[in-house]
C-alpha cells in the first residue's frame, strides 16, 4: 500500500469516527426542542441533580379534578396491568379504553421534561390526561435520609421503589423543589422512580432530583432504563 | 426589608408575654449564663436565677448590694461592676467583684473584691453609678460606661485580665448627657451607645425610655439618626413604654446562638403585676443598621407563611373554598363565561362572586367533618383563607419556656389537632394535644424579624431541629440555619 492511499484510508476512517460520535451524540430528535430518543448506556444526572432520562407511557384520557380526593381515588385504578411494578421497555405498549398507548425511552435537554412536547410528538391530546413516567436511578451505595424532590404540571403522584412518597394536587405550575418527600433510603443498586402527571389543560411538565441529607441536590448516582440499561433493576 | 417592616408591625401590635415566676427586680445587670442557668442582679442586692429563661426564682445576693449592677463574662471570670454611694449624690464609686461562678453551690462561688475601677468626686459633671461593660468582639478589649444624669456618660477601659481599670490615672472619655442605666454592644461595624432617658422611680408614672446613637469608634462620637450627638442630648428612640408596660430601661443584650439575639430590660411598671417593676426578655431586630425591639409572641390565631416560598402551613386534606366552589355563570340570556353550556347566574356574571355580600369565615368544625380522624400530614400550600391553614398559638402552662416565651401549642383554630414533631424528624398533626415535648413550640423571633420555630423535643433526638420549608409545598424539620430563609416563618393575622 502505498503512503497516499494510506493516507486516504486513515481519513476515511477519521471521519467514519466523527460520524459516529456525531450520531451518538445527536440521537433522533422528538418534536419540540426539548426531547431525544435516549441515548443507551447511563446517564449522569445533570449539574443541579436533575434526572434527564425517562420512560414516558404516551397519555391516558383522564378528565379527572385534580383535587386532593379525586387525584388520591384516581391513581387507586389500574390503568394497565402491574403499572406500579412493570418496566417496560422502550417500544412496548400497553391497551386502555381500546386504544393501544406506547412507552417511549427519552432523554430531555433541561431540567425539566416537557410532556406537551411529548405528547405533541405522538398527535397525542395534550389536556385531560394522565402521563404515567419511571426512570431508575442506579446507586454505587446505600444512601439514607435523602429526599425525592420534583415540581409537576399539574398534579402529580411520585413513588419510589413502589412506596408512595409524594402527591401534589390542584392545578399547578412546574416549580423546582415544590413537593418533596419525607426522608428516605435509596439501596445500592436499582431504584424505581415512578410518577403520574395529570394535566387539565395547556402546558404540562415534571422535574425531578434528589436531595441529600444537607438538602444540597443528590449527584452521585446514574441513570439508566430497562431498555437502554445493561443491567437489570 | 419589607419583610421585616412587615414582621414588625404585626409583632408591635401584640401584647407581649411577661417572664414567669419571680421577676420582681430594678435596674437589672445583664443576663449571663453559667452552668447553663441564666442569672441577671439588682439594685440592693436582689438577683433573679433560671433553669430556662421564662420561669424565675429569687437568687443568692453577691457579696455587695449597690446599685444597679453589671456582670461580663471573660474567659474564666465573671465580673460585676457595682456602684455605691460614697456620699451625697454625684459622689459615688464603681466596684469590682468576680468569680468563677455564679453559682453559689458550685466550688468556683467566691466573690472576690477587685478595687474601685471609676468615681465621681461629687462635684465633676458625673456620677458614677449604673456601669455597662462592653469585652469588643473585635479586639478583645474590655469597655466601661457608667453615669447618671449628673453630667456625662463615661467611658473608661478595663483589664479584661483581672477586670481592674487599665489606667486607673488616666481620664475618662465623655461620650453622652443627660441619660443613664447606658451599655455599649457592637454589631457589623458600629459600636452602639444604648442610653436611658427620662425619669426613673416613680411607678406608673415613670417616664423612663431606651434611646441610642452610635459610632464607629467606641470613643464615638455616638449619633441618632438624626446625626444628633448624644452628648447634646441627641438619642433615637429604641424602647418606649407599650399598653401594659411602663418606663422600659437598663437595655442589655443577650446573644441566643444561631444569629438569635435578644435584650433585657426592666419595667419600671407591669400593670398586669400590680405596677412592679419586673423583668422581661424581648426579641432584638436590625433594621437598617439600628436595634429594634422585637416583641415575643401573643396568642392569637395566625397564618403561618414561610419567608422563604411564601406558601402557608396547612394540613394535608383538600380544602373548601371559602363561600363554595364557585361555578362559572354568565349574565342573564347569555352563554356565560364559561363556554356555552355555562349555567346563567345572578347580574354581573362570572366574576360577580356570590351576589350574596359578605362571605362568612370559614368554620373549622363545619369543614373538617370530612377530615381523617387520625393524624394528618401537614405541607404547604397557597394561603386560600381556609380552615386547615390557620393555627392558633396558645401558650401551655406548666410546661417551661425558653428566654422570654412560654412553650406553645400550634393547633387548628377552632379545633383541637395539634402539630407535633415525629421521631424521625418529620411533622405530623395530632388528634388533639396530648402534651408530650414534641408538641410543644418555640418560637423565637429573629433579627429580621421573621420567626424560628423549634419543637421543645424530638422523639429519639438530641439535636436542635427547626421547622423548615423544604419546598414550596413540602415542610419538614431539620437544623436551623441562619443563613438560609428556610427556617424563617412570618406570623400573619391578616
Amino acid at each position: 500500500m502505498n503512503s497516499h492511499k494510506r493516507v486516504f484510508l486513515a481519513a476515511l476512517a477519521a471521519i467514519h469516527s466523527t460520524l459516529i460520535v456525531i450520531a451518538a451524540e445527536n440521537p433522533a430528535r422528538l418534536a419540540g426542542p426539548s426531547l431525544t430518543a435516549a441515548a443507551s448506556g447511563e446517564k449522569a444526572p445533570d449539574a443541579d441533580g436533575f434526572i434527564q432520562r425517562w420512560l414516558i407511557l404516551e397519555p391516558i384520557r383522564a378528565n379527572i379534578p385534580l383535587s386532593d380526593n379525586a387525584i388520591t381515588e384516581a391513581v387507586k385504578k389500574e390503568y394497565f396491568p402491574d403499572q406500579l411494578s412493570v418496566i417496560p421497555r422502550d417500544g412496548d405498549k400497553v391497551k386502555i379504553q381500546e386504544t393501544e398507548l406506547a412507552w417511549h425511552a427519552v432523554d430531555t435537554r433541561g431540567y425539566n421534561v416537557n410532556l406537551y412536547h411529548f405528547a405533541h410528538n405522538y398527535r397525542a391530546p395534550t389536556s385531560n390526561v394522565l402521563f404515567w413516567a419511571l426512570t431508575i436511578v442506579d446507586c454505587p451505595e446505600e444512601l439514607r435520609d435523602v429526599r425525592l424532590a420534583i415540581g409537576s404540571n399539574a398534579a402529580s403522584v411520585w413513588w419510589v421503589n413502589g412506596q408512595q412518597v409524594i402527591g401534589i394536587y390542584g392545578d399547578r405550575q412546574t416549580v423546582i423543589d415544590d413537593g418533596v418527600s419525607k426522608r428516605l433510603t435509596l439501596k445500592k443498586g436499582a431504584n424505581v422512580i415512578r410518577c403520574a402527571v395529570f394535566n387539565a389543560g395547556g402546558a404540562t411538565d415534571f422535574c425531578a432530583r434528589f436531595l441529600g441529607g444537607d438538602e444540597k441536590p443528590l449527584k452521585n448516582f446514574k441513570v439508566r432504563l430497562s431498555e437502554v440499561g445493561d443491567k437489570k433493576p | 426589608m419589607i419583610r421585616s417592616l412587615i414582621a414588625a408591625i404585626l409583632f408591635s401590635a401584640c401584647q407581649v408575654f411577661a417572664l414567669d415566676g419571680q421577676i420582681q427586680i430594678h435596674d437589672p445587670s445583664t443576663i449571663v449564663r453559667c452552668d447553663g442557668k441564666f442569672y441577671t442582679y439588682g439594685t440592693g442586692g436582689s438577683s433573679l436565677v433560671s433553669e430556662d429563661g421564662w420561669t424565675w426564682n429569687r437568687g443568692a445576693a453577691p457579696s455587695r448590694r449597690g446599685m444597679a449592677p453589671d456582670v461580663i463574662h471573660v474567659g474564666d471570670r465573671y465580673y460585676m461592676y457595682v456602684a455605691r454611694n460614697v456620699g451625697a449624690q454625684p459622689r459615688a464609686d464603681i466596684d469590682l467583684i468576680w468569680s468563677k461562678s455564679l453559682d453559689p453551690n458550685s466550688p468556683d462561688y467566691k466573690w472576690e473584691e477587685g478595687g474601685v475601677v471609676a468615681s465621681s468626686d461629687g462635684a465633676e459633671d458625673c456620677n458614677a453609678i449604673d456601669p455597662g461593660a462592653l469585652l469588643d468582639p473585635n479586639d478583645g478589649r474590655l469597655w466601661l460606661v457608667y453615669g447618671s444624669y449628673f453630667g456625662y456618660i463615661r467611658l473608661v477601659e478595663l483589664n479584661p485580665k483581672t477586670g481592674q481599670r487599665l489606667n486607673p490615672n488616666g481620664k475618662p472619655l465623655d461620650l453622652a448627657v443627660n441619660c443613664e442605666a447606658s451599655i455599649l454592644i457592637h454589631h457589623d461595624g458600629w459600636y452602639y451607645l444604648l442610653a436611658t432617658h427620662g425619669s426613673c422611680c416613680r411607678g406608673a408614672e415613670s417616664g423612663y425610655n431606651i434611646r441610642m446613637g452610635r459610632s464607629r469608634k467606641v470613643s464615638g462620637p455616638y449619633l441618632d439618626h438624626t446625626g444628633l450627638d448624644m452628648i447634646k442630648g441627641g438619642g433615637t428612640l429604641f424602647a418606649g413604654s407599650s399598653a401594659r408596660h411602663v418606663g422600659p430601661g437598663h437595655f442589655g443584650w443577650l446573644d441566643i446562638g444561631d444569629g438569635v439575639e435578644k435584650f433585657s430590660c426592666h419595667y419600671e411598671a407591669d400593670l398586669d403585676r400590680g405596677g412592679a417593676s419586673v423583668l422581661d426578655i424581648r426579641p432584638l431586630l436590625w433594621k437598617d443598621g439600628w436595634p429594634v425591639a422585637g416583641d415575643n409572641l401573643k396568642e392569637s390565631d395566625y397564618r403561618i407563611e414561610s419567608a422563604r416560598t411564601g406558601t402557608a402551613l396547612e394540613l394535608a386534606v383538600q380544602g373548601v373554598p371559602v363561600g363554595g366552589a364557585r361555578v362559572r355563570r354568565g349574565p342573564p340570556g347569555s352563554q356565560g363565561f364559561g363556554g356555552t353550556n355555562a349555567p346563567t347566574g345572578p347580574p354581573g356574571g362570572f366574576f360577580a362572586g356570590t351576589g350574596r355580600g359578605p362571605i362568612p369565615v370559614q368554620n373549622a368544625t363545619e369543614v373538617s367533618t370530612n377530615w381523617p380522624k387520625e393524624n394528618i400530614d401537614v405541607r404547604l400550600a397557597n394561603f386560600l383563607d381556609q380552615a386547615q391553614q390557620k393555627w392558633t398559638i396558645g401558650a401551655v402552662t406548666n410546661a417551661g419556656g425558653y428566654a422570654g416565651s412560654p412553650y406553645f401549642k400550634i393547633t387548628i383554630a377552632g379545633l383541637d389537632r395539634a402539630l407535633a414533631a415525629t421521631a424521625d424528624g418529620e411533622l405530623v398533626s395530632l388528634p388533639a394535644l396530648t402534651g408530650g415535648p414534641e408538641q410543644l413550640w418555640r418560637i423565637d423571633q429573629l433579627t429580621d424579624g421573621t420567626c424560628r420555630i423549634m419543637p421543645k423535643a424530638v422523639p429519639n433526638s438530641k439535636e436542635p431541629l427547626a421547622l423548615c420549608a423544604i419546598g414550596s409545598s413540602s415542610v419538614t424539620l431539620s437544623r436551623f440555619d441562619p443563613a438560609s430563609d428556610k427556617h424563617r416563618w412570618l406570623f400573619k393575622t391578616q
